[in-house]
Parts: C-alpha cells; structure tokens; sequence
C-alpha cells in the first residue's frame, strides 16, 4: 500500500493513475486559487448552494443521454446538465435575496436543499428504470476517482488550467473589487460583471471538483485553503497564489492516497488534507499562529 | 390498498412529519436570526458525532447517538468560533470550513470502522431510511387499537414524538426572552435576559431537531425542514407566532403530501417503482417557498414598491 501511494505520488502508478492525481492538483490549484476571491467576497455558501444545485442537472442529464442511446455517464454531457441545474439555482437564489425580504443565507439553505432534494428523487428514478449504471453517479456526492476515464482526467486538468489563466488575467479587478467595490467603482472598474465572472469561475470550479471531490464537499476546497493561506499573508495575490498551492497539495495527495487505498472516499480524503494544513497554518503562522500568540502573550498581560 | 397504507405509507408518513415539524420549530428563529446556515451546519455534524459515539461506546442506543451529537454540536460552535477568530473570515466560510471538515471525518470514521457496524452507511445519511421504517403488524384498521400490533411500530416513531415533545416544551419555556433577544438582542440585554446562554440553547435545540430528525430522514431533509418552511412562513405574516403556525402547517404538509407523492405518483403515472421520499418532501417544501415567493402578502423587500436595489452581489 505505501508503495502504491508512493508511486501514485510521483506520478509512476501508471499513465492513467498519473493523470487523475494530475487532475486533482491542477482541480486544488485553480479551487484555492478563486477561492481566495470567493471567500474574500463572503461568497462561501452560496457556492455550496451551486454545489448541490447541480445534482438535479447531472440526473437529468444522465436520463436524456440514456434515453437517446448514449452513454448516460459522459462527463461533459453530466457538467452541462450540471451547469444548467447550478446556474437556475443561482438565478432563483438571486431573485429570492433580492425581490423577498428573505436574509441572502435562507435563500442559499433553501435553494440548496429545494434542488439537492429534487435530485435525490430523479437518481432514485434512475435506479429504479435500469438504463445504464447509475452505480457512477453516486461518485459525485462524495467523489470518487476509481474508474475515472483518461479523457475526464485531461477534462479535469485542462478546465483547471484554463480557469487559472483566466484568473491570472482578471486578477486586477477581482481584488479591487473584494477590496473595496465603491472605490473600484471610482476606478472604472465594473463591479457587477467583475462579480459575475467570480460566480462563474467559481461555478466552473465546482463543475470540475465534482467528479474528484464530489459535490457536498467541493466548497470545502474553495474556502479552506483560502482560510488557511490568510493566516500566512494579508496581501490578496499572495493568499491566492499560497491558497492554489495548498489546495493543488491536497488534491494531488488526496488522489494518490484514494488510489492506493481504493475504499478511502476521494473527496473527504482531499478534504481533510486541507483542513490539516489549516489546522498547522492555526499553529504555526507568525502573526496569527497560536504559538506565537502564546509566545507574545506573556508581554502583554493585560491583553 | 387499505392494509398496504396501514403497513407501508402511514408509519413513514408520520415519522416524516414529526421529523419536519421538530426541524421548522427551531428554524423560525434560525431564519430571524440570520443563522439559517447553522441548521445546514449541525444537520452535517451530526454524522460525525454519532459515529464517534457508536465507535467509543460500542451501543448505538438512542440517548448515546444524542449525546454523541450534541457533542459534535457544541465542538462544531466551538470551531467555528475559533475559526472566525484567528482569520477573521465571515461566519459563513467559518461554518463551512468546520462542517465540511467534521463531515468528511464522519465519512472517513464510518470507512474505515466498517460501516454496516453502526447500521449507518453514508447513503443512509444523506437520503434517510425513511422507506424502510414499515409497520408489518399494520393489517386492517383493528391493528390501531391492538397493543400488541402497536408494539411493533418502527421505534423511530415514539422518539420522535418524544423528541418533538420536549422541542415543544423547550420553547414554550423560553419563548418570551428568546423572542426578544431575536429582534432585539441589545434591549434584551439590558433587560436581564442571558442572551449568549439563549444563543447557545438555540444552537442545542437545533442540534436536537438534527440528531433527530438525522436518523429517520437523513440530512437532506432536516436542512430543508430547518429552512423552507420557516422562509416560506415568513413571506405570508409578520407576526411570529403567526409564522410558526403555519410554518409548522407547511411542514407538515411538505411532509405528508411528499410521502404520498413519492408513493403513488410514479405508479399512477404508469411507473412501475417510487421514488425517495425524503427528495420529495424536501423537494415540495422548496415549491412551498416559490409559492410563498411569488404570491405571499408579505413577500416583498423593505423598501418596497421600489425594491431593494442593493442586492448582495451588487
């Protein structure tokens, strides 16, 4: 087993097994990254609300492709049915934040288990009228790397890449407008498109954790790294480019790890790898880190 | 037909139900209070925690899976307070740092100890059992009034209405300063009235209706018993005790319409199988709120008829 995480580590467990724990890094790095937007925009939640919004999609999709022939578990004809699911989601969430006088965190616990709940009922038909194996579906609850196909692999790796340029391009506004939306205003920048395309990367983002990670957990690699990066740097670019790296750590460990031990479900594998390093950079950070505070806290004892 | 019902939808029907109106209680004030989020929250943990008490005890007895619960409750507030603390991150990426987290250990506990142990795997978590509770001494209408008939009712259903009945008790109890440190907690302060103490009781009542609900109906639907029906209330009144009412109303009838939904809709529509139940009362409790949304007497923003221009993502 050690040597099968070892070899899995290093990207020598076989081509295939190379590409899904390359996929899950370059999956951590483009999440930890936009995450550091997301969660600086106290988006946290709301991108748990697209997560679950996507079941009745990838259900959904499931059954038309089943029904017209194909095969119902093509992942990039699920991220569609996903894409939609989630983006209706957002729009109904949008409308009832803004036109009811409901509190923006009611409308996301409602959107979220309203459509989580709808797709619970169509995988429940799914099994039950025996087109396909639904078996696979059940991987994007929780995530699951085993039987991953080469081509979702290279989906996952070039969707992470992409949605990292695009990042890289973006990173100006998306900062001012974190910062401080009145003064990026004054700049010129406009905030309600910029804020847009933060929804949508985070969107993309969780679209593409969603067969790795799998779709309960997938908000924990947008927020945790990004929280865990926080503790070492206040400066926006540095939080992101720490919180990509650490996120691209748990990915790539959490995938090697799933592969050598084919019980251990991916996503909370990757997830409680985050945390871990959350739990270290709590400990160790040289401004907010516990033991410094416990260092410092004898000079201050009133404090 | 009749014995059918007796046997196999009525027990699922009223264990739905209890589970639904023990969430919407304590989710009236979730929603007032801006913590609607806690109950998505708590409805994880408990995995966890129920987990951890079943391996450290070896029983799977219901007063220790409360136990384990609420201690998973009390160390979920714990966390994300800490949490909020050293980042300074909104309560929201707080909370879901330390749900996912706590999940995820769950999930990772129930794998590698064996799941069938605790007679829990993640699926039932999530979905609930809810089609699995039957009453097989459920035949003919004299099987109501046989005790020995009755003895055989799934056991979810008297601790669930125990459950529901302290839930009552406790905010009848607490009703009066609850309500006043929810719109006002600086008055209420000022008033004598313990409010972190009432804070925290919320969040051990809510971790209550989780635990409880949790075992029966599984997660999906106490987050979605915690929030609709609670949300959807509030768009008909503005009275609180008026929005309890009816969220309790729209509870139940999330609970009992979906049971029957899920039953008998796909074999009337010539569909040889049915479908969860607990997707569909949580399913129905969203339709509710888009009802409610659209047409309810007191849907409309502060502000109103101009609107509320200052969405949050504006």
């Amino acid at each position: 087993m050690i040597e099968t995480l070892l070899h899995a580590l290093f990207f020598q467990a076989g081509y295939n097994a190379a590409l899904v724990s390359l996929g899950a890094a370059l999956l951590g790095l483009a999440a930890g990254a936009v995450g550091a937007f997301t969660t600086l925009r106290r988006r946290a939640l709301v991108s748990d609300a697209m997560a679950h919004a996507t079941l009745p999609g990838i259900g959904l999709a499931f059954l038309a492709m089943a029904a017209l022939g194909g095969d119902g578990r093509a992942l990039p004809g699920l991220l569609a049915g996903a894409a939609l699911s989630a983006a209706l989601g957002l729009i109904l969430l949008q409308a009832l934040s803004s036109r009811t006088r409901l509190p923006e965190d009611a409308a996301t616990g409602a959107i979220l288990s309203a459509f989580y709940g709808a797709g619970i009922v169509i995988l429940t038909v799914i099994q039950n009228v025996g087109i396909g194996r639904p078996a696979g579906l059940e991987g994007f609850l929780l995530g699951s790397t085993a039987g991953m196909l080469r081509a979702d692999a290279l989906l996952i790796a070039g969707g992470g890449a992409l949605l990292l340029g695009l990042l890289a391009s973006l990173r100006r506004p998306l900062a001012m407008t974190a910062f401080d939306p009145i003064h990026a205003r004054m700049m010129g920048i406009d905030t309600r498109s910029t804020d847009l395309m933060l929804l949508l990367m985070t969107l993309a983002c969780v679209l593409l954790g969603l067969r790795v990670v799998g779709l309960i957990l997938i908000v924990a690699l947008l927020i945790t790294p990004a929280l865990a990066a926080r503790l070492w740097s206040d400066r926006i670019g540095i939080v992101a480019i720490l919180a990509g790296l650490i996120g691209a750590a748990a990915g790539h460990v959490g995938a090697a790890l799933s592969l050598a031990l084919p019980d251990l479900p991916t996503g909370p594998a990757i997830i409680l790898l985050a945390f871990a390093t959350f739990a270290l950079s709590a400990l160790l950070s040289p401004q907010r880190g516990l033991l410094s505070r416990l260092r410092r806290a004898p000079l201050r004892p009133g404090g | 037909m009749l014995a059918e019902f007796l046997a196999l939808t009525l027990p699922p029907m009223l264990i739905a139900t209890l589970a639904a109106l023990i969430c919407a209680l304590p989710g009236n004030f979730l929603l007032l209070r801006r913590q609607a989020m806690l109950g998505d929250a708590m409805s994880h943990v408990v995995l966890p925690g129920i987990v951890a008490a079943f391996l450290l005890t070896g029983s799977a007895a219901g007063p220790v899976m409360l136990a384990g619960a609420l201690a998973a409750a009390a160390l979920s507030a714990l966390m994300i307070e800490a949490i909020r603390r050293t980042t300074r991150a909104d309560p929201g990426a707080a909370m879901g740092v330390t749900f996912t987290t706590l999940f995820a250990t769950g999930v990772l506990l129930l794998e590698v100890s064996g799941a069938s142990a605790v007679h829990l795997d993640v699926e039932h978590a999530l979905y609930g059992n809810l089609e699995g509770l039957i009453w097989l001494d459920g035949i003919g209408w004299a099987a109501l009034a046989d005790p020995a008939a009755l003895a055989g009712l799934p056991v979810e259903l008297p601790a669930l209405a125990a459950a529901l009945a302290a839930m009552a008790l406790a905010f009848a109890l607490i009703w009066r300063p609850l309500v006043i440190a929810t719109f006002d907690e600086g008055f209420a302060a000022t008033q004598g009235i313990p409010t972190r103490l009432l804070s925290a009781g919320l969040t051990g009542l809510t971790a209550l209706a989780a635990v409880s609900a949790f075992a029966a109906v599984g997660s999906i639907l106490t987050i979605a018993m915690l929030i609709c029906p609670p949300a959807a209330a509030r768009l008909l009144t503005d009275s609180l005790p008026r929005q309890v009412a009816l969220s309790l109303v729209i509870a139940a009838a999330s609970a009992i319409l979906g049971t029957l939904a899920a039953g008998y809709l796909p074999p009337a529509l010539g569909l040889g199988f049915t479908v969860s139940a607990a997707g569909s009362i949580a399913t129905l409790s969203g339709l509710f709120l888009a009802l409610a949304a659209t047409f309810g007497p007191r849907r409309h923003a502060p502000g109103h008829p101009a609107g509320r221009q200052s969405g949050p993502s504006a």
